[in-house]
């Protein structure tokens, strides 16, 4: 085999090897987007689970709570107008956030009537509820890490040529944008 | 240091670790290749004997199953039945790591401490005592529940078996060549092989004394990347919880805990987030036979996130 045939066939495993690498990175782009985006319906999933458990909760109230109607209402209203809500993230949250300070008040009032604490639905509703607000809460986590990953990956050489090419744009983050949402933070009802 | 720049040093430093591993076995099976048979083509030989030793191990490893560990640290299999707080803290870390949801096991016994199984995270299993669940409150016990999960995310369990199999393979390669060298079989030494003389003899001891420091070596190495996949589980949980205080205050309180687990024995002692059998002396002390770093050391790193 002369000099040139090799120094032609090293060059074409090279090229070979170039697109390989590539595929991989348009690959792993396809892959991180997708994740970003299953993440973000994740959110939602842990969003209904919250507005499911609600009703329950206030059922076991009323009986202990004959006369703090106005608590229960106003529980029943945010969780209605949550559900309701159309627009963007922004939106959400807000309304999300309402609904958080009407259940707190629901359980500060609560805090009155020993015999609901005592009350062994409510015991097992406060440890759904804490266990639901913190599963919003980690996977709003998890989209916005997934959203760095993918962001980074947009942005750092080489694969930010293969994004550029196929058009893969930067996604945003879950961010609570106002002091007042931002003073929601990790709820304990316990 | 945060627990971002953490996480990346120790899966640099554990990584530095398996390269410096690989390549002792892969320069004991050229040595003791060449050392047997007096010619560099046998020294290649080794190196593949080593690799083929290291493949059927790995194979009859991996055969075995989380229900052998299940069974030897008599934890039984539990659902949400049990305890509602505990599978709600498995499926919310579980949504913070984006991973699938682990099998929950519960050992009966009052010393708290917990361990995580599985070789990767579709077929996982966490076991925790009904000691941790008493004594520990709702963050502390996320923050253990996320370290297992991690060691889970992480295949520390899958390394931890590959680090195994490799201390395995040079302690059987040490071993054989010693009985070799005893029947007086090098050819090395007896100027068969080509080029005689000096350096043949230095190669020849050399050959001899890694023969019985190797494995010594290996099981150092061994426990030095155990205690650094510790180190990782414990900033993979902050990166799950963000919140170092819960598993600070966990391992505090596990650390000063008195009682011994029972159903732990040398075989499952690195499985556990805190050794089980080296009792209260490893607060502060280390030594490189240590599988997990002390855990004064661990707090420190945890409050400094």
């Amino acid at each position: 085999m002369g000099t040139q045939t090799m120094v032609i066939i090293a060059a074409v495993v090279v090229v070979l090897l170039l697109i390989l690498y590539f595929i991989a990175l348009y690959n792993g782009l396809v892959r991180k987007r997708n994740t970003v985006r299953n993440s973000w319906s994740q959110i939602d999933v842990q969003l209904k689970r919250r507005y499911d458990l609600i009703p329950n909760l206030v059922e076991v109230c009323k009986g202990y709570m004959k006369h703090e109607r106005e608590v229960l209402e106003n529980v029943i209203k945010a969780r209605t107008q949550a559900i309701n809500v159309t627009g963007g993230a922004a939106e959400h949250a807000k309304a999300e956030n309402y609904l958080t300070q009407t259940l707190r008040s629901l359980f500060a009032v609560a805090e009155n009537y020993p015999n609901l604490k005592a009350n062994e639905n409510m015991l097992a509703l406060q440890e759904e509820l804490t266990s639901t607000e913190n599963r919003i809460s980690y996977a709003r986590q998890h989209y916005n890490d997934n959203v760095l990953s993918l962001n980074n990956k947009i942005e750092i050489f080489p694969s930010n040529v293969v994004a550029n090419m196929f058009g893969f744009n930067k996604e945003e983050f879950f961010e609570l944008e106002e002091t007042a949402e931002r003073l929601a933070p990790k709820v304990s009802f316990t | 240091m945060t627990f971002e720049e953490q996480i990346t040093h120790n899966k640099r430093a554990s990584l530095l670790l398996i390269f410096i591993f690989v390549l002792l076995v892969t320069f004991l099976g050229f040595l003791f290749g060449y050392a047997i048979s007096g010619t560099p083509e046998g020294g290649f030989f080794g190196i593949i004997a080593a690799s083929f030793l290291a493949i059927i191990f790995s194979t009859i490893v991996f055969w075995a199953g989380k229900d052998m560990i299940m069974g030897v640290s008599g934890a039984h299999k539990v659902d949400r039945r049990f305890n509602a707080q505990l599978s709600n803290i498995v499926e919310e870390m579980a949504i913070a790591g984006g991973t699938p949801v682990p099998e929950i096991y519960v050992i009966e016994d009052s010393a708290p401490n917990a361990f995580a199984t599985g070789r990767n995270p579709q077929r996982s299993a966490i076991a925790v005592t009904t000691g941790l669940l008493d004594k520990l409150n709702r963050d502390e016990l996320t923050g253990v529940i996320g370290h297992e999960m991690s060691h889970i995310r992480n295949y520390d369990i899958r390394y931890m078996l590959l680090i195994g199999i490799l201390v395995g393979v040079v302690a059987l390669m040490c071993d054989f060549v010693l009985r070799y060298s005893w029947r007086g079989g090098f050819a090395l030494g007896r100027g068969r092989g080509r080029g005689a003389g000096s350096l043949q003899l230095v190669l020849l001891l050399l050959a001899l004394v890694l023969a019985i420091l190797a494995p010594l070596f290996a099981i150092i190495l061994q426990f030095a990347v155990s205690r650094r996949r510790e180190y990782l589980a414990d900033a993979a949980s902050v990166e799950l919880t963000r919140n170092p205080e819960g598993l600070a205050r966990a391992l505090e309180k596990i650390a000063n805990d008195r009682e011994p687990l029972e159903a732990a024995n040398r075989a499952t002692q690195h499985l556990y987030i805190i050794n089980p059998i080296k009792g209260l002396r490893q607060y502060e002390r280390s030594s490189i036979f240590d599988t997990h770093p002390p855990i004064r050391e661990r707090v420190r790193r945890l409050r400094s996130m």
